[in-house]
């Protein structure tokens, strides 16, 4: 059975940079997968490409056993992939709600995802759905940029570094959602730079650096050194 | 005549002024771009208009009813296949190709209907007033004023009420990230214009309603959008209207005292905002 | 410290014969093909007949006028449509200084691009509170003020306007030299003097771009306009450099325009401020030829001429023409036709960036300052 998402030697370039050089992941139903790296491995460039705002060669990226690499953004969301962005991005003239409503604009189908339900599961965007949503705090923000994300009822969530700039028990918040997220139905990988974190929640988790993937498997296989030889490069004991 | 009769007088124009903007207002608002071409695709429909009064016999607000879609078409067609490709960081490209447009359609109606002046006949309503009290004000320049208040209501309420004024909304503050919610910019923008070629069908039955135009009418005709938006501050079309309003009284207020002053005078008021407060009377704060 | 450190030098001009250039072969070949083509024009007025001396007047100041504006918009970014305020006053104060102070009309020149200058302050005042397309229609509102202004000036013809007294052209500075030294008519006389001063213009007005550019002012102005924040953060007075060239600027166009009506004798408002014959034909030369470079305008002004001559006849067919073609080069080829040259050849005539020339080559066995 295909996998939910694939890649297949993807390759991705800014310009003339080129930030990834033949990654291979996949994703498949019911998983939350993770991939960890420093920065600049590659790992926003990897989201970014599976959902489309990166153009690649159509075969490089799968969904459902079907070519989706070379398809826009919007095209992407329409399938059921939504990204949650690096940063938040969220629309600074829009209020909490609007951007909520917002990301249901592409695709618009029934699923366990509404409004009602997405107050549900983050109560303080209900108190503050009128308020431009810029104007919240950074936890809250990212609560609204994934409540957004899931307003299209995605059968695949990328999460990119949602811990970005947040305080750790903001952070522990919002991942506590995260099993609810996945019990309803949707595939996720996130992005994360918080190692421990991620490791917590996923079922596989893979690492990169420097736009290869350097460590695949689940979480239980890798001890810590195996994880910072993988993420730094070098042997633990090799580094002042 | 009577101060209150030009103030009044100048309130009114200032309706047909805000109508000249709101076209222009939208489509920056959405996509950064200022058509050069604006006043002269306004020429273009007031030809349009006539056109289609003198061929098919209607009358003047019913051709503009038809014009309406037509404009529309073509405003979408020419941003998605034009001015799309333009867009982007350098500032250079959409005002090289709107100004290239706007010779375009100034020749093209040269050509096609020479350079005599025209006028679009609205029978009795062009004389009719209605008396207020001590003064009269023409029943044109209400509906124009009407107009445009109708016009300012319609496109707050589509801007913020429905789901398209979402989508525009969120493409104005990032286009990558509206890709991301399933939202297409470039259908996006080219609604955007479409919609403003439409409100540029109502002003240019007013505009052709009221005086004589040619095909060269359109460049004046963008100076005074462009006064009108800078006046009243970015971002808000009721600022806008404010703006039409204040420049609309400077020129009556100058034709007043001099007929030869009246569009001298425009250009101060504008001048006079600019220095004092440049970023217009009513700027949009977020701006 | 390292070893090496006291031989480094803070010049850019190191030992070792390290040293910044600009010069390339094919430029400095063509610096001597522009000198013996700058020398036979100055010989044309005795060469040629007046017909070709008058189009070849005409090619020279829009090349003049078109380098001023490539300076502003390519350069400098600042895309100006109202460049025919600067031609407008230039040309009235031409006109002012002959007929109301009974100036020479070469000497009014240099001063009618002062006044054109003096009068660039308010509008950069004005102007540069408006950004990207704004500030271009503002440039346009206030030429259009120019233009009704002077009209309301009644001693010098109001709306309909005036012309020169023909003594004042006929007894210009330099004429009688001329009639008797070779015997000209005082109208040919009066035209080559001003051929003459074109010649100059156009030649001066290249000269000096192509050396601001390869001065540090020109690196600066790059920067600008390259990313300008950046270049601030590196301590370029951005806002300083862009009035400078926008002053100057002013001051060549009104320049130009002095020059312009004193051949045409005859100036109206509404000619004089005109936007097609000063904005729209100026844009499109510099646009067609290739923006933000020297080379672009010179290739467009020929074009220009050529289309002129042959097409003028078609009126609004041939303006829609040229609006189309000013389209389709800004989409599909926005570095004009020049910038098409270049990309094959990779010729620069001008060249300006700065080339590191000269060094030996060393073979280090390890890299870095360290060694």
């Amino acid at each position: 059975m295909p996998s939910l998402v694939e890649t297949r030697a993807l390759t991705a370039f800014y310009g003339d940079f080129q930030a990834i050089f033949g990654v291979d992941i996949r994703l498949d139903a019911g998983e939350t997968v993770a991939v960890i790296g420093a920065n600049g491995a590659g790992k926003s460039t990897l989201m970014r490409s599976i959902a489309g705002i990166i153009t690649n060669r159509a075969e490089m990226i799968l969904h459902r056993g079907e070519p989706i690499g070379a398809l826009a953004a919007p095209d992407v969301v329409r399938r059921g992939i939504a990204l949650v962005p690096e940063g938040r991005k969220l629309f600074s003239s829009l209020t909490v709600e609007e951007n909520l409503q917002v990301g249901a604009y592409g695709r618009s189908v029934d699923g366990p995802w509404t409004l009602d339900s997405i107050y549900r599961l983050f109560p303080i965007l209900k108190e503050r759905r009128r308020n431009p949503a810029t104007a919240l705090s950074g936890g809250q923000q990212q609560m609204v940029a994934i409540g957004r994300a899931l307003m299209s009822n995605p059968d695949i969530l990328l999460c990119d570094e949602l811990s970005l700039g947040l305080a750790p028990v903001v952070i522990k918040d919002i991942y506590a959602a995260f099993s609810k997220i996945s019990a309803a139905g949707a595939a996720i990988i996130i992005v994360e730079q918080d190692i421990a974190q991620a490791l917590k929640v996923a079922d596989r988790v893979y690492c990169m650096m420097e736009g290869r993937v350097t460590l695949s498997g689940q979480p239980a296989e890798f001890d810590r050194a195996d994880i910072h030889a993988a993420y730094f490069g070098a042997e633990p004991n090799e580094l002042h | 005549m009577s101060f209150i009769d030009t103030l009044l007088q100048g309130v009114l124009l200032g309706g047909l002024y805000a109508l000249f903007a709101a076209g222009l207002s939208l489509v920056f608002g959405i996509m950064r771009l200022v058509n050069l071409a604006h006043g002269d695709l306004i020429v273009l429909a007031a030809f349009l208009i006539l056109v289609i009064v003198s061929t098919l016999g209607l009358d003047p607000f019913v051709a503009a009813v038809v014009a309406a879609p037509l404009m529309f078409a073509l405003g979408w067609v020419l941003q998605y296949h034009l001015l799309n490709r333009t867009l982007g960081k350098d500032i250079l490209p959409p005002l090289l190709v709107t100004f290239g447009l706007s010779i375009v359609i100034q020749n093209g109606l040269l050509e096609g209907f020479t350079a005599d002046s025209r006028r679009i006949s609205a029978g009795a309503l062009e004389t009719a007033s209605v008396s207020l009290g001590n003064i009269s004000a023409g029943v044109m320049p209400l509906i124009t004023f009407a107009s445009a208040i109708l016009v300012i209501v319609a496109l707050n309420q589509l801007i913020y009420r429905t789901a398209l004024g979402l989508a525009f909304r969120a493409t104005s503050d990032d286009v990558v990230t509206a890709s991301l919610m399933g939202i297409r910019p470039n259908s996006i923008f080219a609604i955007a214009t479409g919609l403003a070629m439409v409100i540029v069908t109502i002003a240019a039955l007013y505009l052709g309603t009221r005086a004589n135009f040619d095909p060269t009418a359109g460049p004046a005709r963008l100076i005074y959008a462009f006064e009108a938006v800078i006046i009243g501050g970015l971002g808000s079309l009721w600022g806008t209207l404010a703006g039409g309003i204040i420049l609309g009284i400077a020129q009556t207020v100058g034709a007043a005292i001099n007929p030869e002053w009246q569009i001298l005078v425009g250009h101060i008021a504008f001048l006079l905002v600019l220095l004092f407060r440049p970023r217009g009377l009513f700027p949009r704060a977020a701006d | 410290m390292t070893p090496g450190l006291e031989t480094m030098t803070t010049e850019i001009e190191a030992p070792a014969g390290w040293r910044v250039e600009t010069r390339t072969r094919l430029s400095t070949i063509f610096a001597v093909i522009s000198l013996v083509a700058v020398l036979a024009l100055t010989a044309a007025p005795f060469l040629v007949s007046r017909g070709v001396i008058q189009d070849l007047f005409f090619i020279l100041t829009m090349l003049a006028l078109a380098q001023n504006w490539n300076l502003l918009a390519g350069y400098a970014g600042l895309i100006s449509v109202g460049q025919q305020l600067f031609v407008g006053c230039g040309a009235y104060a031409l006109f002012g200084l002959v007929i109301l102070a009974g100036l020479d009309p070469i000497l009014a020149i240099p001063l009618a691009g002062l006044f054109a200058m003096i009068i660039a302050v308010p509008t950069a005042f004005f102007a540069f509170r408006l950004y990207g397309p704004y500030f271009a229609i503002g440039t346009w509102v206030i030429a259009e003020v120019g233009r009704l202004l002077f009209a309301q000036w009644k001693m010098l013809g109001g709306g309909t306007g005036t012309s020169l007294p023909r003594e004042a052209t006929r007894e210009m500075l330099g004429i009688s030299l001329l009639q008797d030294w070779f015997g000209m008519r005082a109208s040919a006389a009066a035209d080559a003097l001003a051929y003459w001063l074109a010649l100059a213009l156009a030649a001066l007005t290249i000269v000096f771009v192509y050396k601001l550019l390869r001065s540090k002012q020109g690196l600066g102005l790059a920067a600008v306009r390259d990313n300008e924040t950046a270049a601030r953060a590196l301590g370029v007075d951005a806002r300083k450099l862009k009035t400078a060239i926008y002053l100057l600027t002013a001051f060549l166009t009104g320049i130009v325009g002095a020059l312009i009506y004193l051949q045409k004798a005859r100036i109206s408002p509404d000619a004089a401020f005109s936007l097609t014959d000063w904005t729209a034909y100026v844009v499109f030369i510099v646009v067609i030829g290739g923006i933000g470079t020297i080379e672009g305008p010179i290739l467009g002004v020929i074009i220009f001429f050529l289309l002129q001559n042959a097409f003028s006849n078609y009126g609004s067919w041939y303006l829609m023409a040229l609006g189309g073609l000013a389209i389709v080069t800004m989409l599909f080829a926005p570095r004009g036709l020049w910038g098409l040259i270049c990309d094959r050849t990779g010729w620069e005539l001008f060249p300006v960036r700065r080339l590191l020339k000269g060094g030996p080559l060393r073979q280090d066995d390890k890299g870095g300052p360290n060694g």
